[in-house]
């Protein structure tokens, strides 16, 4: 076969793969040098570094308060969108009722639909029922937008959980309600965790929908969307790479949790038809 | 197995949600965009006027074009960017492919708004990317149109969802079983006509999967138009929040939200039937 | 409940010494008809093989004992009780999984402490339960393992235990052999037998493995498409079974189809005297039952035919010929002896030729 053809397309695809990573890491990448940068978040190359930025962005009381805001929010989001999102998934795999069809489709909607629509429509909700915008309407409205996370992640850890467990608990003596607490809800631990963290980072992320809801507190990112409009500065830098960095450190702690709780036997062991 | 008190323990609470913070502000969505304003007070006046000005004024015709433009564009460029790379894991990368895949994840974590900021501080005028060229020599004036341009906001969401669209790809490359790609070798087809022919007609639903999101949150984005897209990269969601901002006209806004929210639908269907049709299982 | 409620779901059962009474139980799915109206008593202390191909319903009518699954008419009773309006927990009755359904958060001990645990039975009762159950099964020095580091052999030994410490009326067994391999397979069904002496306690088993059926039941219930085609003991069912489809399921056999005319029995060019009215019929004849003229057993009440050799199957201990009669095709197992070529004498007890239904 035409092997020199085929070399000079494996190193181009290789080359090219590299490209993609650099254009997806890089703009990041900049970011983070340049909040090192005394003066400021353009121009080339960035000569004086210093940690200025980063002791104004500690002195710095509405942006802490912001973030109080924006974790208050997302723990509320993830009891929220959990519990609901569970029942919604338990009744989805598990229970048949007219309209379910429309249902799923409902519920698994916010997660493709833009943030716009799902924030005007619950802002419109929101003036029908007389409700004064707050952070309250906006957890309301995290939790909304975030129960299909939740509905879609432990769905798909029910699938997978072996259906023979929980006739097996039966089976030995057990009620529904201790076969949910025994079986079924420890085999969705990672599936609750996985979506936990998931909603609490979107949640801390969330602007969109939160555009629409927000009252006079502040969540981090309308905050930090207010400042860029007075004017930028690497303080901003500061911020988005100290979110950047607690962003990783979130995936790092959930993959080390979920290395040890399914070692490699484990995971064989529950994959087995 | 489950009786029914189970069942409908499990399902009412989360129907009744559904139904009280979905279904009834998209209903009165609807309402709204039937609505009319007067002497900037809404009107519960029922008339389409609304959808008529909607469809017949240049000016928001104009802005659905160009919305129309800049997300075919970035669902394109993220196919163009994410496929290969979903490729190259897949097929190529071997004993790093895990490694890699976690890479590629990292950046779907960090902020949306993060990432926003940082193209618009590389391609201002005064920005890295013009620095870093006037260092080079190559230029001698900042470039304009990088920033407050559609061709930021489309680079700036192709950043966004390439990610987005590499997830599904690489899920479906992943299923293809490798014995298939090598019995088209054994038949005698090479690595590209083994692509065109087996991996890529297999590898559709996760493109039209990645497609289908990439172009329809694309087109209801209004935070990337306000922070690198300037006046000549406004889209049409931009107009809904003006609207529901200082152009106080709900009505009219509630109306092009309907509109997004039908298209979006029809898409999702589109994209589903599509995908069906494409799955061979 | 009202002692007239009470009364109608007690009674003794139809004859003494029976433990589980189903009563015409029919499950459709759908619009498939899965169990058409079957009835069916098991004995205390009996090994009852529920025996089929897929789709038989003996899976389903397992279910139903169980508890998983609700019969669409019919009636189950065991002791004296009605079981079929009981959910799963409340019923003296436990089952072995087929894929072992270990819960892989539970230490081998807490999986077998399970059922007692939930009943709320006392600390140091459930240690000496679990402890003698799992000596009973051999796996006390895994006892804290975690089941995914078990093999599949050792796997369904925790699960056997995790059902026995309950010590159930009744143990249903769902393959739980299928997914071992030949060896292990054959082991455990030594084991299971001896188990089940040594415990008394009755077994419902399914397989769909009629070696496995004959070497380990008192009696086997053949199933085919949801209704019972046979009940009896192996060496009954082997001997004597009632249709070509029990014929030709348990064991190898030879169908001869052909007629009854004037008290002879005429199949292909086979044929030899019988009792009973003319007409067509159906001969099962196992091929262990002919044997080589020439190796000198003519006793009376046999037939003869010709048959060429047309392929040798060698299996060590026999061999296994077919045979070519005038256009029919036979099988004939014998002692093993070396390559055989041609035509030769062959012979059969007319009384192994057993008429069978269709």
């Amino acid at each position: 076969m035409n092997g020199h053809a085929t070399n000079r397309r494996a190193t181009f695809l290789k080359a090219y793969s590299a490209l993609v990573f650099a254009f997806v890491y890089l703009p990041v990448v900049v970011l983070i040098l340049y909040s090192f940068n005394r003066d400021g978040v353009g121009g080339f190359p960035p000569r004086h570094l210093t940690l200025d930025w980063y002791r104004q962005l500690f002195g710095d009381a509405p942006i802490w308060d912001a973030v109080v805001n924006s974790l208050m929010v997302a723990a509320g989001s993830v009891a929220l969108s959990l519990t609901l999102g569970l029942l919604a998934a338990l009744a989805l795999d598990r229970a048949d009722f007219p309209g379910k069809a429309l249902f799923r489709r409902l519920v698994l909607l916010p997660l493709v639909l833009p943030g716009i629509i799902t924030g005007l429509s619950l802002l419109m909700f929101a003036v029908f029922v007389g409700a004064q915008l707050s952070l309250f309407t906006v957890f309301l409205g995290h939790g909304t937008a975030l129960i299909s996370v939740a509905a879609t992640e432990l769905f798909a850890g029910l699938q997978k959980m072996d259906r023979a467990q929980e006739e097996a608990s039966l089976d030995l003596g057990a009620t529904p309600w201790q076969t949910f607490w025994r079986i079924t809800l420890p085999n969705l631990k990672l599936s609750l965790i996985a979506a936990g963290l998931l909603i609490f980072t979107l949640s801390m992320d969330e602007i969109a929908v939160t555009f629409f809801l927000i009252g006079r507190d502040n969540t981090l990112p309308l905050e930090i969307w207010g400042r860029l409009r007075r004017g930028i500065t690497p303080e901003i830098n500061a911020v988005s790479t100290l979110i950047f960095a607690v962003s990783v450190g979130l995936i790092v702690i959930w993959y080390r949790m979920r290395a040890s709780a399914l070692s490699a036997e484990a995971q064989e062991f529950l994959e087995r038809p | 197995m489950y009786s029914r008190a189970y069942k409908t323990l499990v399902s009412v609470p989360p129907i009744l949600w559904a139904g009280i913070f979905l279904l009834l502000p998209y209903a009165l969505m609807f309402a709204y965009s039937f609505w009319a304003v007067r002497d900037g007070v809404i009107v519960h006046q029922w008339n389409l006027h609304n959808y008529a000005t909607l469809f017949s004024k240049p000016v928001y015709i104009e802005v659905l074009l160009r919305t129309m433009r800049i997300a075919v564009s970035v669902t394109v460029c993220s196919l163009l960017l994410g496929y290969p790379l979903a490729y190259y894991l897949s097929f190529r990368a071997g004993a790093r492919k895990e490694l890699l895949y976690q890479l590629v994840i990292v950046p779907l974590w960090v902020s949306y708004l993060v990432r926003g900021y940082a193209w618009k501080t590389i391609l201002g005028s005064e920005g890295v990317l013009n620095g870093f060229l006037q260092y080079l020599h190559l230029t001698h004036e900042p470039v304009a149109f990088l920033l407050y341009s559609p061709f930021a906001v489309v680079l700036m969401l192709t950043h966004i969802y390439t990610p987005f669209v590499f997830l599904p790809i690489y899920a479906a490359l992943e299923h293809i079983p490798r014995p298939l790609v090598e019995a088209s070798q054994d038949l005698g087809a090479g690595s590209l006509q083994t692509f065109l022919r087996v991996i890529l007609p297999l590898s559709i639903p996760g493109l039209l999967a990645g497609a289908t999101f990439a172009f329809v949150l694309t087109l209801g984005d209004f935070l990337a138009p306000l922070l690198v897209g300037g006046a000549s990269g406004t889209m049409i969601a931009n107009v809904v929040q003006s609207l529901f901002g200082a152009a106080f006209d709900w009505p009219l806004g509630a109306a092009i939200s309907a509109c997004i929210l039908i298209l979006t639908i029809s898409l999702l269907f589109l994209s589903e039937r599509l995908e069906k049709r494409w799955s061979f299982k | 409940m009202s002692s007239a409620a009470a009364n109608s779901q007690q009674r003794p059962p139809a004859t003494p010494g029976t433990l589980l009474e189903v009563l015409g139980i029919a499950k459709r799915f759908g619009a498939r008809e899965v169990l058409k109206g079957i009835s069916l008593n098991i004995a205390s202390g009996e090994f009852l093989t529920l025996l089929g191909e897929s789709g038989s319903g003996k899976t389903t009518l397992l279910r139903l004992v169980a508890g998983f699954e609700q019969p669409a008419a019919g009636e189950i009773w065991m002791s004296g009780e009605r079981l079929d309006t009981l959910p799963p927990y409340q019923r003296r009755v436990n089952t072995v999984f087929q894929h072992y359904a270990l819960f892989p958060h539970l230490s081998v001990r807490e999986n077998v402490a399970y059922g007692l645990r939930v009943k709320r039975t006392s600390a140091t009762e459930i240690g000496g339960r679990v402890e003698e159950a799992l000596r009973m099964v051999k796996m006390q020095e895994y006892a804290d393992s975690r089941p995914s580091k078990l093999s599949g052999g050792q796997q369904q030994r925790v699960a056997l235990s995790r059902a026995l410490v309950n010590r159930p009326l009744l143990l249903l067994l769902d393959e739980p052999l299928s997914a071992l391999d030949a060896n292990l397979r054959k082991q455990m069904q030594g084991e299971l037998k001896a188990l089940q002496r040594e415990l008394g306690i009755t077994f419902l088993f399914v397989t769909h493995d009629q070696e496995e059926a004959m070497a380990l039941s008192d009696r086997i219930a053949l199933l085919r498409n949801g209704a019972l085609e046979q009940v009896a003991s192996p060496r009954d069912i082997y001997a004597h079974p009632a249709t070509a489809y029990t014929a030709q399921f348990i064991g190898q056999t030879n169908l001869l189809r052909g007629e009854i005319k004037d008290g002879v029995a005429r199949c292909g060019s086979l044929q030899w005297p019988v009792e009973g009215p003319s007409g067509a019929a159906i001969f099962s004849l196992r091929p262990e039952a002919i044997a080589l003229a020439s190796d000198g057993m003519v006793p009376s009440g046999t037939a003869r035919f010709r048959a060429a050799v047309q392929q040798q199957f060698f299996s060590g201990a026999s061999e296994l010929l077919e045979v070519n009669c005038g256009g029919q095709l036979l099988r004939v197992r014998i002692s093993a002896r070396g390559p055989l070529s041609g035509e030769h004498e062959f012979v059969f007890s007319i009384a192994d030729a057993i008429r069978v239904q269709e």
